[in-house]
């Protein structure tokens, strides 16, 4: 049943082809959406009554919406508002999960319990419904919805964080700069965190692709991107409505947020295997 | 003996969910903090007169301390009373009452498909690793993971219910007339909701099964002679059963997340569409009364989890 010395063949093979694809691809969106006004044919916004709906064809490489605008053109330019929206959520994520680790950690006692029943109880609700319950309060918009998954996200990276400083708390080198005369803050700055961090950019992107995903729901929930701008759930959310008279509609996003989502969690995948201390040679 | 012991797992079980429910509830409740502004005047409505925000302040308590204010607002949800929607004026109770049960049938079937196909396929891949049916398997689990479950709603609605005509477009029918109607509405949700579990599922069956594959007690009964079927059936299964009940657990959270955005595509009154119409109207009470009911079922799934764990794993005790 065990296979001993199997060699390392087509599944490396197909793993590194992955994470080459993935990162190819994540750089070309990325230039996407730095030069959106320049790429994009259209106004992602102009409004053509008498191009309605319009099949794919010169013109309109993927036809036009209800609105008569450039399906094309729109894709392009939820490229910044995706990237934005989801490198918001991963930011604010770490922005409060990193500290709250950090200090649940290397604090421990009743400061650690505290902060870690708080965590507990953040992940025993359902991802999305908090983030929906945080953006209700805080009123609908991307921005808005962003800082919500943010948040919602941020329980999961102090988790980890909290876990690699109590290892870090005991290591043998922290000891030696404490007798070395270190502050507290230096100590968790210089010492634990940068020995803390691989996992986390890991987590990092794991989280992204979650967030990308958690921007699309919301956009189609019309939560998130607000009309009219030009977000990927957004954009699903009308073509669904003409779906009957034109079913092209919703492939264009669909794709787009699916081969997204698919290269980050790729490149996350690999970062885990390539900053596994364990498989270094 | 045994009854002892696991009585003692169930009291030690709740005396865990006590705290996270009192954690929880404190979140749902100070959720109104985040509303920018003076909240009475948020639940008075943009057109109040002075004179009814003040009266609003004083009927829900705004002027009192904050703990005193938590106090009682659990006092009435303990009791059934969520308060009213600011939209429909309907007891928040009421709705949650009526669409929950939508919401659980999607939900459970989903768990059914996503364990019926995930634990078979992460079975298989990892019987084989390194194969063509395991690359297969992580393949699918992978696309499955990216895959946006409200698109692929999408995609089963263009083709199983309007070109294919197998299944009702959107909807539901009434569960207690109808409730193989409802079941029949229900399926497309459960398979785009399932996709991405059924994956997840894959994923850590698969991983689960290599870990233990490794271990030197199966390399033992290997050499012991036993046959591989039984190491399997007898041992490998018995000891992926714990990780199996986590990803159960962690599954149900997922799932019920996920309606939310499943419900919209298939138009189905539940708590998903309620949660959202809430959030885009400003419905507090609403938003409160849908987050607090399914932190409260999540929690007590949980505590079923934390239990069966005991009956599975003797070596779980409560120390």
């Amino acid at each position: 049943m065990s296979r001993f010395q199997a060699i390392p063949g087509i599944h490396v093979c197909l793993r590194r082809l992955g994470f080459h694809l993935s990162l190819g691809y994540l750089v070309f969106l990325l230039l996407l959406a730095i030069c959106a006004p320049w790429i994009a044919p259209h106004s992602p916004t102009l409004q053509n009554p008498s191009h309605v709906l319009l099949p794919a064809d010169g013109t309109y490489l993927l036809g036009t919406d209800d609105l008569g605008r450039d399906v094309f053109s729109r894709l392009v330019w939820g490229a910044p508002l995706t990237l934005y929206g989801s490198l918001l959520a991963v930011l604010v994520a770490c922005g409060i999960g990193l500290p709250l680790g950090l200090i649940a950690g290397f604090s421990g006692g009743w400061i650690d319990a505290a902060i870690s029943r708080g965590i507990d109880t953040m992940l025993s609700f359902p991802a999305i419904v908090l983030a929906i319950g945080v953006t209700g309060m805080l009123g609908i918009g991307q921005t808005n919805s962003m800082i919500a998954v943010g948040i919602v996200f941020s329980p999961t990276i102090a988790r980890l964080v909290r876990g690699q400083t109590l290892i870090g708390r005991e290591a043998l080198y922290v000891d030696a700069a404490r007798c070395f005369g270190a502050s507290n803050s230096r100590l968790i700055l210089r010492h634990i965190l940068p020995n803390a961090i691989q996992p986390v950019i890991v987590q990092a992107t794991l989280l992204l692709a979650m967030a990308l995903l958690a921007e699309a729901s919301l956009s189609f929930l019309g939560l998130g991107v607000q009309p009219p701008q030009p977000g990927w759930g957004a954009m699903l959310a009308r073509g669904y409505h003409y779906m009957e008279i034109a079913p092209s509609q919703i492939y264009a996003p669909g794709i787009a947020i699916l081969v997204t989502a698919l290269s980050v969690n790729t490149l996350g995948e690999n970062l885990r295997v390539i900053l596994d201390p364990r498989r270094r040679r | 003996m045994r009854a002892k012991r696991m009585a003692r797992l169930i009291g030690y079980s709740l005396l865990q969910a006590g705290p996270v429910l009192v954690v929880a509830t404190f979140m749902v409740f100070a959720l109104m903090q985040l509303v920018p502004g003076d909240v009475a005047i948020a639940l008075a409505g943009e057109n109040a007169t002075r004179a009814r925000v003040e009266e609003i302040r004083i009927l829900y308590g705004l002027d009192r301390p904050i703990l005193a204010q938590y106090g009682s607002w659990l006092w009435k949800m303990a009791q059934g009373d969520m308060s009213v929607s600011m939209l429909s004026a309907e007891p928040v109770f009421d709705s949650i009452q009526r669409r929950l049960p939508v919401t659980l049938l999607v939900v459970g079937l989903a768990m059914l498909a996503s364990l019926a196909v995930g634990i078979p396929l992460g079975l298989t891949a990892a019987m084989h690793p390194r194969r063509l049916v395991d690359f297969v398997v992580t393949a699918f689990a992978s696309l499955g993971i990216a895959l946006p479950g409200f698109w692929l709603g999408m995609i089963l609605v263009s083709i199983f219910a309007m070109s294919l005509n197998w299944f009702p477009v959107s909807g539901m029918a009434k569960m207690a007339t109808d409730p193989w109607g409802a079941v029949w509405h229900a399926i497309l949700p459960a398979v785009a909701l399932a996709a991405s579990g059924a994956a997840e599922v894959a994923r850590q069956t698969r991983s689960a099964l290599l870990e233990i594959q490794s271990s030197q007690y199966m390399r033992t009964l290997l050499a012991k002679g036993l046959p591989q079927s039984q190491i399997f059936w007898k041992h490998g299964l018995k000891n992926i059963s714990v990780t199996l009940l986590t990803v159960t657990g962690l599954l149900f959270n997922r799932l019920l997340g996920g309606t939310v955005v499943i419900e919209a595509v298939f138009a189905i009154s539940g708590m998903g569409s309620l949660v959202v119409t809430a959030a885009t109207g400003k419905d507090y009470p609403v938003i409160q009364g849908v987050m607090l009911t399914m932190v409260v079922i999540v929690v007590a799934v949980n505590l079923v989890i934390e239990i069966l764990y005991a009956v599975f794993d003797p070596r779980i005790t409560t120390r």
